[in-house]
């Protein structure tokens, strides 16, 4: 109890300096004006200088960026002429054909369930009339998954083979991590255009570095003896990587392929706003128009999408003897193709899904709206204003007075407790940095909402994960139930909660826990089943109850492993909420996505990168202290 | 596509290394130069150092099996990765037919590697995305060998080790001993004179290792290999070896014959593992015949016989010839020195 003291002292002395300070030392509550650092205008500047003066001797930077958005280009408008809008008079693949392709992509992927539900995916997409948008998703996706996956696995290579540059690459990869999309929507905007290219870039970037992270990881745990076979037999370097060291790697590395597909599904709905089109697009003009009906329909196509593409690529990684030869697949996919195109020409209704036919549930979702809003609109009204009066509202104020240079302190005292004095000079300084932007309230508005909404979905997914863990029936239902919440892009959260609370910063709570609550859940629940069931066995012989085997001895154990869930949780929730700027919050997020339609660079970098602080200070603490946790147990590191 | 064998020069063993260290961490070498052949492991280990191997001579002749034997962590891995170069040792030479190993470039180890070595691992190592046949033949499609040729030959490997029919197997549908055959198959197709095999049975059940240790010594029989074998097995090592090293904390505390091992330990290290070993599965007949004087007796047994194979023969006789290489008769075998042998333990 004595390494309390310090604590305590140190929370009084906080919390004097944030009762009494203002009059003392009324800088450190407001940073100076005049001492702001101008970063967005340099930013800006330099996204200027680069874009029309930068010049490498043989070519402009502007010549490189169009290089690029060429050779992006020129397979984007292949794969969206062969899916949505034909090509050099030719129409595009008829949609039965697409259907049948899908089809037999999973029947090799899993057998017959796969084949039918991924079918199943797309014909929902086609009969719900969003078939036009899907392909457009679909064609990003399908170019910008090869050179995420290529890319991730070069890079992870590289890093393998160069200690240097893993070491060189590690922060790199951290910070774009954490840093929101939108961010680094805006540099891409100004750099290549509005356009679908500009999306497949972006998604590209978001994708890449969880593959590369991957990767390395995967080439680290092939077993030793595998990497002494290959030179003991002579493999020289090429084959070693693409004899040995890949394929041993394969199952991780598809876990991998199976990332980099899902980030890129949300990350090509989220740049629907710089001109990706297709399904993403649908859901923010609707969200636009506030037609909750349009919206969520476009929001189930994508559900559908991600679904098909997530349950593909998870049971490709599993090798499936039983399935057919290659070539017969690949005869089938012609034969598909051909007789669809053949029936196409005698039956339009073969070449695109006949509009009569569509069922639209929009105005069926509109009446729902209405009728819960006619009957319900005063208690979901009365719920809403008594919890952002008796809660919201005061812990923003609370969070918004807080001293900036108490909270540095404070943070870098936790920091010098919990992991010494490079990470008490991490988070003080990132903390001082965010203050010299001057986008102080912002990141409290950042904190707060990220605050309230991870302490919700901890307090659900605490008791819920518990509740897992003790019953494997249960188990099974909630993990199929947050693997399927994970798969979702994170634009599709917003439609319900708009649906039911219209915008304002508790519609973006509603939505933030209900994205952030997966990790809470799957950690605890994790952490829980992985205590070693001897000492629950000595538990039971020491007549403990069952209460008390729970509260002494497994959420004890698996206290490091919760604390990573809350990490998990924290992370998530900042990556949603700036995504609830649409619905009109005040906080970091609002920002970027002003910088964004105002094509702002440095306003959004600028703003994105506090996100990001806020997020490595986040992680960085509560790994110190999930690590002390561990040590205390004796669990090792 | 039979090797070319180098023989090892006149007089010279096979695989020969002197004074060979091996210190892990960072610039060992130069830790190594700094403190002195002589330093304790302690000094090494203070400054952050293992010296996993510590001043190893060997000499492994042609066709024999030359056995390696210790305690977890005693070094051997480190030793066997050493001797093939897949680790840098940090001091000393290998001499691999006359020539030295550690002036060899990475293109002539690789050669080296492709036609004259051979591995076997302790947990097989074999890739789990092929099938038995493509596991064997893989050194042989490294080295760029046809298709037809190279499975041609990994199928009579599959069937020299007994798994013919399961060339269409994957590695995981095999149990442990059949997977490891595919490893040791694997290891003998491109026909290496020098095989290396590193605790190759010990993750094996103890019946299975058994059989697979009688398979061995009837692939070795037919082969002629010159072999270095590890294990942590004393009883292995006493079945299989010409020559057994023993090593303790990096150092080789102990080398020689398995019966002047066991008949001389040459410290109480080396004693304590042979205390339980029954002498006459070790002593040669040649070690305890008397002079052939008397009468000839009928039955003959060869001079390099373990005792206890020829027991039996004393059920019914109460001496027996000897014969040496040629099939002189060198001496004779007496049924009082074979009882007292046995039951002196
Ligand atoms: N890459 C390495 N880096 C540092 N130390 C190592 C490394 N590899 C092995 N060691 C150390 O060297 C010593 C010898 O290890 P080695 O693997 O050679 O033992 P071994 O006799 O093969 O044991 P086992 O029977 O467990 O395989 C051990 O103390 C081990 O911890
Ligand atoms: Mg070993």
């Amino acid at each position: 109890m004595r390494g309390l003291i310090p604590w305590v002292v140190a929370v009084l002395a906080f919390w004097a300096f944030t009762r009494f300070g203002a009059t003392l030392a009324p800088w450190a509550f407001d940073w100076p004006r005049a001492a702001i650092l101008p970063a967005a205008r340099w930013i800006t500047a330099f996204t200027k200088w680069l874009l029309n003066e930068a010049h490498f001797g043989l070519f402009t930077f502007q010549d490189l960026t169009r290089a690029i958005s060429a050779v992006i280009g020129a397979p984007y408008r292949v794969v969206t002429g062969l899916l949505s809008e034909g090509f050099a008079g030719l129409p595009p693949l008829p949609w039965i054909a697409v259907i049948g392709l899908a089809g037999l992509l999973g029947h090799r992927a899993g057998g017959w369930p796969l084949a039918l539900l991924v079918s199943g995916c797309f014909l929902f997409i086609a009969v719900f009339g969003k078939w036009t948008s899907a392909m457009i998703t679909l064609a990003s996706i399908l170019i910008a998954v090869p050179i995420g996956v290529a890319g991730g696995l070069a890079l992870g290579l590289a890093a393998y083979r160069w200690q240097i540059f893993a070491r060189a690459i590690t922060p790199v990869l951290d910070l774009m991590q954490t840093i929101p999309v939108f961010a680094y929507l805006v540099p891409i905007l100004i750099l290549f255009g509005f356009g679908p290219v500009a999306a497949v870039i972006a998604t590209v970037i978001y994708a890449m570095p969880p593959m590369t992270r991957i990767t390395l990881l995967a080439l680290r745990r092939v077993p030793d003896e595998l990497r002494d076979l290959g030179h003991m037999i002579g493999c020289n370097r090429q084959q070693m990587t693409w004899r040995v060291m890949i394929p041993a790697a394969k199952e991780g590395l598809m876990v991998g392929v199976n990332q980099v597909i899902m980030l890129s599904l949300n990350m090509v709905i989220i740049a629907s706003m710089i001109g990706a089109g297709g399904l993403g697009f649908d859901v923010l003009a609707a969200l636009r128009r506030l037609d909750f009906g349009a919206g969520l329909e476009a929001g189930f196509a994508i559900v559908a999408l991600a679904i098909a593409l997530d349950r593909v690529s998870q049971a490709l990684a599993h090798e499936r003897p039983q399935a057919l030869p290659r070539h017969v697949y690949l005869k089938a996919g012609l034969a598909t193709i051909a007789l669809a195109a053949v029936l196409a020409l005698i039956l339009p209704a073969a070449q695109t899904y006949p509009a009569g036919a569509q069922l639209s549930t929009g105005t069926f979702w509109g009446e729902v709206v209405k009728w819960i809003n006619i009957n319900y609109f005063d208690t979901l009204e009365a719920i809403k204003n008594a919890l952002l009066i008796n809660l919201l509202i005061p812990f923003k104020r609370f969070l918004i007075a807080l001293p900036w240079a108490g909270v540095a302190l404070l943070l870098a005292f936790c920091g010098w407790r919990l992991g010494g004095w490079r990470l008490a000079a991490l988070s003080g300084g990132l903390v001082v940095a965010i203050a010299a932007t001057g986008l102080w309230e912002e990141a409290m508005t950042t904190v707060y909402l990220c605050g309230i909404s991870v302490a919700i979905a901890m307090l659900i997914g605490l008791p819920i994960g518990i509740a897992a863990a003790e019953k494997d029936s249960l188990w099974r239902g909630v993990r199929l139930a947050i693997d399927t919440l994970q798969t979702l892009p994170s634009f599709v959260y917003l439609m319900p909660a708009v649906m039911l609370f219209r915008v304002g910063d508790f519609t973006a709570m509603i939505a933030v826990v209900a994205y952030a609550i997966a990790p809470a859940i799957r950690y605890t629940a994790l952490g829980l089943q992985g205590v070693d069931p001897r000492l629950i066995e000595a538990g039971r012989a020491m007549g403990c109850t069952r209460w008390q085997i729970l509260t002494r001895i497994k959420l004890r154990l698996a206290l490091p492993e919760i604390m990573l869930g809350l990490n998990q949780t924290i992370m998530f929730a900042l990556s949603m909420l700036v995504i609830t700027a649409l619905v009109g919050t005040r906080d970091l997020g609002q920002e970027v996505y002003i910088a964004l339609t105002k094509a702002n660079p440095g306003r959004g970098l600028v703003a994105g990168l506090c996100v990001a602080f806020i997020a490595i200070i986040a992680d960085r603490l509560i790994s110190a202290s999930a690590a002390r946790a561990r040590q205390k147990l004796g669990l090792g590191t | 596509m039979t090797q070319r064998d180098d023989p090892a020069p006149d007089g010279m063993p096979k695989l020969l290394c002197r004074n060979l260290w091996k210190i892990f961490g960072q610039n060992g070498a130069a830790t190594l130069e700094a403190l002195g052949p002589e330093a304790a492991p302690a000094q090494f280990a203070a400054r952050g150092h293992v010296p996993a191997v510590r001043r190893v001579d060997l000499a492994v002749n042609t066709g024999e099996i030359f056995v390696i034997m210790g305690l977890s962590g005693s070094g051997k891995s480190t030793l066997v990765r050493c001797l093939s170069r897949l680790i840098e040792p940090s001091a000393g030479e290998i001499w691999f037919n006359g020539r030295n190993l550690l002036t060899a470039s990475e293109s002539e180890m690789r050669e080296l590697r492709r036609h004259k070595m051979g591995m076997v691992f302790q947990h097989f190592a074999l890739l789990p995305h092929m099938t038995v046949l493509q596991n064997v033949a893989f050194p042989l499609e490294v080295q760029g060998i046809a298709r037809a040729d190279r499975e041609a030959k990994a199928r009579e490997m599959v069937s020299l080790v007994g798994l013919g029919g399961r060339e269409d197997a994957y590695p995981r549908q095999l149990s442990g001993g059949q997977q490891q055959r595919v490893g040791i198959a694997r290891s003998l197709a491109a026909d290496p004179e020098l095989w290396f095999l590193d605790e190759p049975f010990s993750a094996l059940d103890p019946l299975i290792r058994r059989e697979m240790q009688d398979e061995f010594l009837r692939l070795q029989s037919v082969l002629k290999k010159t072999i270095v074998f590890i294990t942590h097995d004393f009883d292995e090592a006493i079945r299989l070896a010409d020559q057994i090293a023993i090593m303790k904390d990096g150092l080789v505390v102990q080398s020689g014959t398995p019966e002047e091992i066991v008949l001389h330990p040459a410290t109480d290290y080396v004693a304590e593992f042979t205390r339980a070993v029954p002498r006459a599965k070790v002593v040669r007949v040649a070690s305890v015949m008397r002079d052939a004087t008397g009468p000839t007796p009928a039955a003959q047994v060869a001079a390099t016989a373990k005792v206890a194979d020829v027991a039996a023969q004393f059920l019914t006789e109460d001496s027996v010839c000897v014969l040496d290489a040629e099939g002189e008769i060198c001496g004779h075998l007496h049924r009082a020195d074979v009882v007292s042998l046995m039951l002196g333990g």
